[in-house]
């Protein structure tokens, strides 16, 4: 039963590959969505519905919230994937920066990608024994390098090289991690069983402290990089920036999410085994380092797509700052994870939207969103409210949540910088956003050049197509709500989540 | 027969029968190539010829150039004097000869070198400068080399090394020898001025690296300087086929299965100079740095095999002064 | 059968000497694919407490795939891309093998040190299996050609799969697969991209994949 999560996409994937026409396969992917929200649903009201599958998988509270999100991001993308594709597909565009044409991917290999994307990060999610964790990573890795290229040109090629190597040499290293890890269970008791969650857990006085730390160390590399920690965020601003919006919102939002899923699926194991506090300052160092990378890659950020790639980075960074922490850490964190997700899923759609709208992904090129195309670019403002923390969405009380938590531990390095950097990415965004929202006549060397759309019509208003903007809606309409008031269940279910990270 | 005999028998033997290694490697070659070749004793016939003639002496030259080919030669002969070949003991022999081995084919390549450079002439000059390139490449090799069979043999002399009698492919100590022999062949190719390091028979000087260096020898000293290789070839094939020939005991066998080895080693030259060009320049430093990997690797097995004792016993020989046979 | 072992591990070091020194592609492929027959037949030489039919049958796998079809597709990749010709790499190859013996020395430093949890496994094994690994990587950072790129990363699999049989004590069988399963489809997914990059670009110079960057 619990495989139904994992097996309809990936059987729907299959289908959508095959069937030829348009119009069936979407249908396929949105009503495949659904289910799969639904089945969601349903496992987080009857959990007692979907017993374990042996020790391989089960579906515990951390497993939970993070499907949850997954699946509610999808149901939502691919709403907004049934206007994208019928605009973009099958038909040969102009790149907007470069002039020359380009061909899209054929649409059944997306969507059939786009399914098993979602089949792989479920089983992600399920998986309880770590080496069923690495293929599923791993599947996710391979079957998202496609999306990337879905423009067929030079730069989203080099893109997708780029994550392919990166992210398989990541993998590697996190297979020799699940190696050392498996070194570390004392002799004679091995067998494969025994890197299952529940059993290291178990044994976990057990395990020897060398193997254990040298395997947690290459795991978050390995998997740090698939997250997006720096210095190990090389691909991201690439393959962020190059890949249909749509897949960027679903990198952001669902996967880099996965692969914090199973950094915290190590950090409990060894928690269980006292290197608790060793793991947690690692995480912690590497934290600081990639919200100060992404300050810094922010401020004068002329691409916004890739700006908000960096803001990806960013919040990774406070993820793993708030686990570092501990305490009232991990449930900022877990919290800021949800906000995030809907937040970066929200804002990488309506960057899908403008750059529909104006033809260039340079920030400095769009003016006067709010005129032009103003639900979007409503939405774009509270968009960029909500991701920078500012009240009433979400992450204001995640991120406040992991700033108490700071205080509480009393190392004001880490207070004074986690704020500073905050500020600074702030200051970094808010500039462009109100350049991009407000602004007025149209510039004058945008109109010389004129690859995009012709002077008289520049500040005219756009159609903006329900699709387009119902999905970005709904999301923030969401972190919105949870900055207002967290409904029970969401609290209760990071509570018992946070309780598997074990004693900070 | 007795220790001291034994060594100067096998000496006397080598210094006979060391012209006859370039002439059994030239024949490989013309059977390579379809033809018949020159006879195997022709070196000797070479030497003989030389030893007749008179030198020519340019006038930029000085006592360097006279004295270049015969130090060289007496380098050498050093060297054979301490090689114990046949596995039965050498002429001189310690604790450490192995670096005097070494040293000793150090002075015969710098004695030529400052030899050509004394011609003034910008061939030589050339010459001498790949030549002191790659020698700088090969001896750290050799080095290394010499080293790790000394570590996996529990004896620094080469009397200890090359007088045992053990070799199993599949045993520890093995993969060692293997792969310094590897290592010790691309040397000994490099040192003899073997393709794929240098051609001995071009006539382009541009190409040239040994050839080069003693262009403008004649007569008398480039009798010494053609016999001195063939010294030199003896000297290192030795130095291989030792590592891998049993010894039997037998002084008669011993010598024989010796000189046997020898003429493998000659074959085997003579098949990689005939299957193989010679590699660019370029390329040849990375050869030898290969050579240099392949010896390193061996030291590091070896020193995992058999890591050094706490307590070093001092050298029982090293201050007392070296017998004339052990 | 273990008194072969050492040597054995001392032929794979040199494949890893022999991918981190050679310039031109097809050398490079030779030594990857030597690579892959000698682990293919490792698992039978270990003495690992498994029935004989599914060692063999691993071993056949593994022969095929990592001693035949990866070679195949690399070769398939030189061939559509027609890069004979050697590019000069980051680091130089004297260089290169300069450093690889370093790497060695430090595997073989550091790789004694680390306690076995088996008893019966060669001390060689896991030196030797970082070693390989180490030098994948190597060749991944100091190489320019994208398909030179690929073989780094298959031999970066082939260290990790080498310390997979070096610490898997019931179940090396699965083990192996996960890495041959892994190198398969990375080397797939990349030799399908090697082919796009060169069509795009006329070039599969890795390096100069640099149109998308922070202009500082």
């Amino acid at each position: 039963m619990i495989l139904l999560p994992v097996l309809l996409p990936a059987a729907a994937a299959v289908i959508a590959f095959i069937i030829r026409a348009h119009l069936p396969r979407r249908i396929l992917l949105v009503a495949v969505a659904g289910t799969h929200a639904a089945l969601v649903g349903w496992l987080w009201l009857e959990p007692s519905r979907f017993p374990p599958l042996g020790a391989w998988m089960a579906l515990d509270s951390l497993g939970a919230l993070f499907l949850g999100i997954t699946s509610l991001l999808f149901l939502v993308v691919s709403v907004y994937a049934v206007g994208f594709l019928r605009r973009e597909s099958g038909s040969t565009s102009a790149d907007p920066e470069e002039g020359f044409l380009f061909d899209n991917t054929p649409e059944a290999l997306f969507t059939a990608c786009l399914l098993g994307f979602l089949s792989t990060m479920t089983l992600v999610t399920v998986s309880r024994h770590f080496g069923l964790l690495w293929v599923a990573i791993e599947a996710t890795t391979l079957v998202s390098a496609p999306l990337i290229h879905y423009h067929r040109h030079h730069r989203s090629l080099e893109a997708t090289w780029k994550y392919i190597l990166l992210c398989s040499v990541g993998i590697a290293v996190a297979l020799l991690g699940t190696y050392f890890i498996a070194a570390a269970v004392p002799r004679g008791s091995g067998g494969i069983t025994s890197l299952t969650f529940d059993r290291l857990i178990e044994r976990a006085s057990q395990l020897d402290v060398r193997w254990l730390k040298a395997g947690f160390l290459l795991l978050l590399v390995g998997y740090g990089t698939k997250m997006g920690l720096a210095p190990l965020h090389a691909w991201l601003p690439d393959a962020h920036s190059e890949a249909p919006p749509l897949v960027s919102a679903l990198l952001s939002g669902a996967l880099l999410n996965c692969a914090f899923l199973a950094i915290l699926r190590i950090l409990s194991v060894c928690a269980a085994a006292g290197l608790g506090p060793f793991g947690r300052q690692i995480l912690l160092v590497f934290g600081l380092v990639s919200m100060a990378v992404a300050a810094g890659l922010i401020i004068g950020q002329g691409d916004y797509k890739r700006m908000l790639a960096y803001s990806s980075v960013e919040h990774m960074g406070i993820l793993a700052v708030g686990i570092g922490l501990g305490g009232t850490g991990d449930w900022g964190a877990l919290f800021h994870a949800v906000n995030h997700s809907l937040t970066k899923a929200a804002l990488f759609l309506l960057a899908g939207n403008i750059l529909a709208a104006y033809g260039t992904k340079k920030s400095a090129d769009v003016e006067g969103a709010l005129r032009r195309i103003p639900v979007t670019g409503a939405l774009w403002i509270a968009g960029f409210f909500a991701i920078l923390g500012a009240p009433p969405f979400g992450a204001f009380s995640s991120e406040l949540a992991i700033l108490r938590a700071a205080v509480s531990s009393g190392s004001w390095v880490v207070v004074v910088l986690y704020s500073l950097l905050l500020a600074a990415v702030f200051a970094g965004m808010i500039g462009v956003l109100v350049r991009m929202a407000q602004g007025g006549k149209p510039s004058a060397a945008r109109a010389a050049g004129g690859l995009a759309a012709d002077l008289p019509a520049a500040t005219a208003r756009r159609r903006e197509p329900v699709l387009a903007v119902a999905a970005p809606t709904v999301l923030l309409a969401l972190t919105g709500g949870l900055g207002i008031f967290v409904p029970g269940f969401l609290n209760r279910a990071i509570a018992q989540a946070a309780m598997l990270l074990g004693i900070s | 027969m007795e220790q001291p005999v034994l060594a100067v028998l096998q000496f006397c033997v080598a210094l006979v029968l060391a012209p006859l290694v370039p002439g059994i490697v030239n024949r490989v070659k013309a059977v390579f190539a379809g033809r018949r070749g020159a006879p195997l004793l022709q070196t000797w016939y070479d030497i003989a010829k030389l030893l007749g003639k008179a030198a020519v002496y340019s006038r930029t030259t000085g006592w360097v150039f006279r004295a270049g080919p015969v130090v060289g030669l007496a380098g050498v002969i050093v060297a054979l004097g301490v090689l114990p070949w046949a596995g039965s003991g050498a002429l001189l022999s310690f604790d450490g000869d192995l670096i005097l081995l070494a040293g000793l084919l150090g002075v015969m390549r710098f004695v030529t070198i400052i030899a050509a450079l004394d011609t003034g002439s910008a061939f030589e000059g050339m010459g001498a400068s790949r030549e002191a390139w790659f020698s700088s490449l090969g001896e750290p090799a050799l080095l290394l080399g010499l080293a790790a069979i000394a570590r996996t043999r529990g004896s620094i002399s080469l009397a200890g090394i090359l007088g045992v009698t053990s070799f199993a492919p599949g045993s520890a100590g093995g993969a060692v020898i293997l792969l310094v022999i590897g290592a010790l062949f691309v040397v000994f190719l490099a040192e003899n001025a073997r393709i794929p390091v240098d051609d001995p028979n071009t006539h382009l000087e541009l190409t040239m690296i040994h050839e080069v260096m003693v262009l403008d020898h004649g007569g008398v000293d480039f009798a010494y300087i053609q016999y001195g290789a063939t010294l030199k070839l003896w000297v290192l094939g030795g130095l291989i086929m030792s590592l891998l020939v049993p010894r039997t005991g037998q002084w008669y066998l011993d010598i024989a299965a010796a000189i046997g080895g020898l003429a493998v080693v000659a074959i085997a030259t003579g098949v990689v100079e005939s299957i193989m060009a010679r590699l660019r320049l370029v390329r040849v430093p990375q050869l030898l740095v290969a050579a240099l990997a392949m010896s390193a690797l061996g030291l590091a097995l070896a020193l995992m095999n058999n890591p050094p004792t706490a307590a070093l016993n001092p050298p029982s020989a090293a201050l007392n002064p070296p017998s004339v046979a052990r | 059968m273990t008194l072969w072992i050492e040597s054995f591990l001392v032929l794979l070091m040199i494949t890893s000497l022999w991918l981190l020194g050679s310039s031109r592609l097809l050398s490079c492929i030779a030594a990857v694919s030597v690579q892959g027959v000698l682990l293919a037949a490792l698992p039978l030489l270990l003495g690992i407490d498994a029935p004989p039919w599914r060692l063999f049958l691993q071993a056949g796998v593994s022969l095929g795939l990592k001693g035949i079809a990866f070679p195949l597709l690399l070769l398939r990749a030189v061939r559509s891309v027609d890069a004979r010709r050697e590019m000069e790499p980051l680091v130089g190859y004297s260089l290169s093998l300069l450093i690889g013996v370093a790497l060695l020395a430090g595997s073989l430093a550091a790789g004694v040190r680390m306690p076995l949890p088996a008893a019966g496994t060669p001390v060689l094994l896991v030196p030797a299996a970082m070693f390989t690994a180490l030098t994948g990587l190597f060749v991944i950072v100091g190489r320019r050609s994208a398909i030179v790129q690929a073989m780094g990363y298959l031999a970066m699999e082939n260290g990790i799969a080498a310390f997979g049989l070096a610490i898997a004590e019931q179940e090396p069988l699965l083990v192996e697969m996960g890495t041959l399963l892994d190198a398969f489809v990375a080397v797939f997914v990349m030799g399908i991209t090697i082919f796009h990059i060169n069509r795009e670009f006329d070039h599969i110079d890795a390096d100069r994949l640099s149109t998308l960057k922070d202009s500082p």
